[in-house]
């Protein structure tokens, strides 16, 4: 695979495989020093016009477990800000040798845009509200760790899983719908209609998606329950009449914990907002896996990065 | 030395067949004779082979972004020209979204006067309805008419305000002006890049609604109704809006709409590979939108096809979805994009089409008397000559515009402009432009 920009391009054989080799990347992590000279000489470089540290931070140590190169190209000090265009920027930094862009765009499509100017993979690394796949990736990798089933084809089927808020703007649900339903999970959408996206028939067309309105209705028969990131700006736009109200509507508080099946999942990409989305403090969650999400991060993108530069099996355990 | 279309066969306003086959003589800047094929005296004569060609009046665009002054990166009013015979136009409204726009004679003129200089089409400025296209207080309606302007617009903006709108109505109602609306309720296509529906939802992308153009379509039309000023609709692009011209029309008000090549061949899907070439506003539908904008052509509801042909350099194409400017060209293509869209699939007559693209728009643009005439002696020599079964592919790289920014490159299209005629000049020959 030469580009990782899409859930939908990766397919689920291409999930599968990436799962696989995340776990093996995870066993990598455990060891007392968890770096392998599989990308020696390669040069990764995060191109990132969007601010983001956690996932800016765990591309760039996956890419150094695997003893890869990292550059970091942000915005704020970037010419971009002199007028430099995106195609001549990325023609530039290309210029000097770059075996990999992982990029961050608040604009849909520019990880697409930006292969059409290098001879370099491309790693989404989230673009505007469209994709954001290995957070999607390293979702699926922690439901099946924590399941303990194998990564195959249908190894999510019998799972229900609620994804919670704002999915209109979010490339967090769009991935991950997409990667759960292509491991045969069935996924719930609960949002107030303002906060879905305009037309979600590509999603329930399939059937295994469906909208909610009531996330008490669903919350006893979910078996992960993913909350997304309420951000405060969707205020000015009218999208909720205040933030009170989107809590008590779609917040996870105590009474809804209790509310959970025993064995239940409690997600959250993060950054989380608290006392919005998340009104109890995830310790007090059983289920909990947020943390988990954060470490199993690492293992998923040093998969996607080996997969995409064409590593070898030989050099991880060496 | 006068010159020969030879051997075309003649369709124009007054034809109700599928024309006939003649000879169009042309001395100086009129036709002087019309007559059975083959029998045009030969000798000191220059012949323009027309032969399994169709002879029409020269196409008019009621649409066309020219970007001089201002934006000559982009095309100037030569390229623009020269584009625009190449694609048959012998008239074009060049819109007002210049720099300064076209809001007072100063500008117009100068629009004009570079358009008499290039010589490849007649450039007709429009007027700019507000200052600045700004939307806040008129543009001088009748200094701008007195300088033959007949159209105003603020398009790539609609005119929000609804009280300045019905102002404009009544002001320009007597001085045998039409004003035309670019219709877009600004506050529902905020950071709009493409159609709200399951493709936008799909890729992420901000969408613009439909209901943003057919709210203020209805405005107008109601608006129209109140003032009984006349009213065209550029650009139409949904199934409602044309549904909301074909009733007012139905009632007899003084409504005309155009639809463009693009919006009637291309759907939204065109987006998914992200490439800004394809963001244009308003954007790319459904195949729902485009079946009701050929309907609305064909029941001639929809009176004109207009390019809004709108070149962007290379560089402002090459940005972020959310930056690169909307727009696409569309002079050299609007044939043959019609024929293979509208005839090709047995909709419409070549002549009807040739209503949509000559006649019609030269009535709504006010040139009734010199462009969309009939092909006969006595008339200005304002022709165009094309094959409509020649198939050809589109290629970025070749066209006139300054700007490549071609929704259909690569497409094979039916029909090419072989010859044009501007005021008796062969301003185009064998589909090479002449200057």
């Amino acid at each position: 695979m030469k580009h990782l920009r899409s859930i939908d391009e990766l397919g689920t054989d291409g999930i599968v495989r990436i799962l696989e080799l995340s776990a093996h990347m995870a066993e990598v992590n455990r060891r007392s020093v968890p770096k392998v000279p599989a990308l020696v000489g390669r040069t990764v470089v995060s191109l990132f016009f969007e601010d983001s540290t956690r996932t800016r931070i765990s591309f760039e140590t996956a890419a150094r477990r695997l003893s890869a190169d990292t550059m970091t190209f942000s915005v704020s000090t970037s010419s971009v800000n002199k007028g430099e265009s995106l195609r001549d920027t990325v023609e530039t930094v290309s210029a000097m040798g770059v075996a990999a862009f992982v990029v961050r765009h608040k604009t849909s499509g520019v990880p697409w845009q930006i292969s059409q100017w290098t001879d370099a993979s491309v790693i989404n690394a989230g673009d505007g509200w469209h994709q954001h796949p290995t957070q999607a990736l390293l979702d699926c990798h922690t439901i099946v760790t924590e399941r303990g089933v194998k990564p195959a084809p249908g190894c999510l089927a019998g799972l229900r899983i609620a994804i919670v808020g704002d999915v209109k703007h979010s490339r967090v649900a769009r991935s991950c719908t997409e990667a759960f339903t292509a491991l045969g999970a069935r996924v719930v959408i609960v949002a107030p209609a303002t906060l879905l996206p305009p037309d979600a028939s590509p999603w329930t067309n399939g059937g295994e998606v469906e909208i909610a309105g009531d996330l008490d209705a669903v919350l006893g028969d979910v078996d992960v329950l993913y909350m997304l990131r309420m951000q405060r700006e969707r205020m000015a736009e009218a999208l909720v009449p205040n933030l009170g109200e989107y809590s008590a509507r779609f917040g996870l508080d105590r009474r809804r914990v209790g509310s959970l099946k025993k064995d239940a999942l409690v997600m959250h990409p993060g950054p989380m907002n608290r006392g919005v989305e998340m009104v109890v403090d995830p310790s007090e969650v059983p289920g909990a896996v947020v943390t988990t999400q954060v470490t199993n991060g690492v293992a998923v993108r040093m998969a996607v990065l080996f997969d995409v530069l064409g590593g070898s099996e030989a050099e991880v355990n060496r | 030395m006068r010159t020969v279309i030879s051997g075309g066969r003649v369709v124009d306003a007054t034809t109700t067949d599928d024309g006939r086959l003649a000879d169009v003589v042309i001395d100086g800047d009129r036709i002087v004779d019309v007559v059975a094929a083959g029998s045009a005296s030969s000798g000191d004569v220059r012949v323009l082979d027309a032969r399994g060609c169709v002879v029409s009046s020269g196409f008019v665009d009621l649409h066309t972004h020219l970007r001089e002054p201002g934006r000559e990166e982009s095309e100037t009013i030569e390229t623009g020209s020269r584009a625009a015979a190449l694609g048959g136009f012998t008239a074009i409204v060049a819109m007002p979204n210049t720099d300064p726009a076209q809001d007072s004679r100063i500008v117009v003129e100068f629009v004009r006067e570079q358009g008499r200089r290039a010589g490849l089409c007649d450039v007709h400025p429009s007027g700019c309805i507000t200052i600045g296209r700004a939307g806040e207080v008129l543009a001088p309606f009748a200094e701008l008419a007195a300088v033959g302007v007949r159209i105003f617009t603020d398009d790539g903006n609609g005119v929000q305000d609804p009280l300045l709108m019905r102002r404009a109505l009544e002001y320009g109602r007597d001085l045998g002006i039409t004003l035309a609306q670019h219709c877009e309720v600004a506050r529902l296509t905020h950071g709009a890049v493409m159609h709200e529906g399951a493709c936008c939802s799909r890729l992420g992308l901000p969408g613009w609604p439909a209901i943003a153009e057919e709210l203020m379509v209805h405005r107008d039309i109601e608006l129209c109704r109140l003032t009984g000023a006349r009213m065209h609709f550029l650009h139409l692009s949904t199934e409602r809006s044309v549904e909301l011209v074909r009733a007012a029309k139905a009632e007899g008000l003084p409504v005309t709409a155009e639809a463009t090549p693009h919006h009637i061949s291309l759907t939204d899907e065109m987006l998914s590979g992200f490439d800004p070439v394809f963001k244009v506003n308003p954007p790319l539908r459904t195949p729902a939108d485009i079946a009701a904008l050929k309907r609305g052509l064909a029941d001639g509801t929809i009176d004109a096809i207009a390019t809004d042909h709108a070149p962007h350099a290379d560089h402002l194409k090459e940005q972020t979805l959310d930056v690169a400017p909307p727009g696409m060209i569309g002079l050299e293509t609007a044939l043959s994009v019609a024929l293979t869209e509208l005839v090709d699939t047995g909709l419409m007559s070549v002549r009807s089409v040739l209503a949509a693209l000559s006649w019609n728009p030269a009535r709504i643009a006010g040139l009734e008397t010199v462009h969309g005439r009939p092909v006969a002696s006595g008339e200005l020599a304002n022709l165009v000559v094309f094959d409509p079964s020649v198939r050809w592919t589109v290629d970025r790289r070749d066209v006139a515009s300054k700007s490549g920014n071609t929704p259909f490159h690569g497409r094979e299209l039916s029909g090419r402009v072989r010859h044009t005629i501007l005021n008796g000049v062969a301003v185009v020959v064998d589909g090479t432009a002449t200057k």
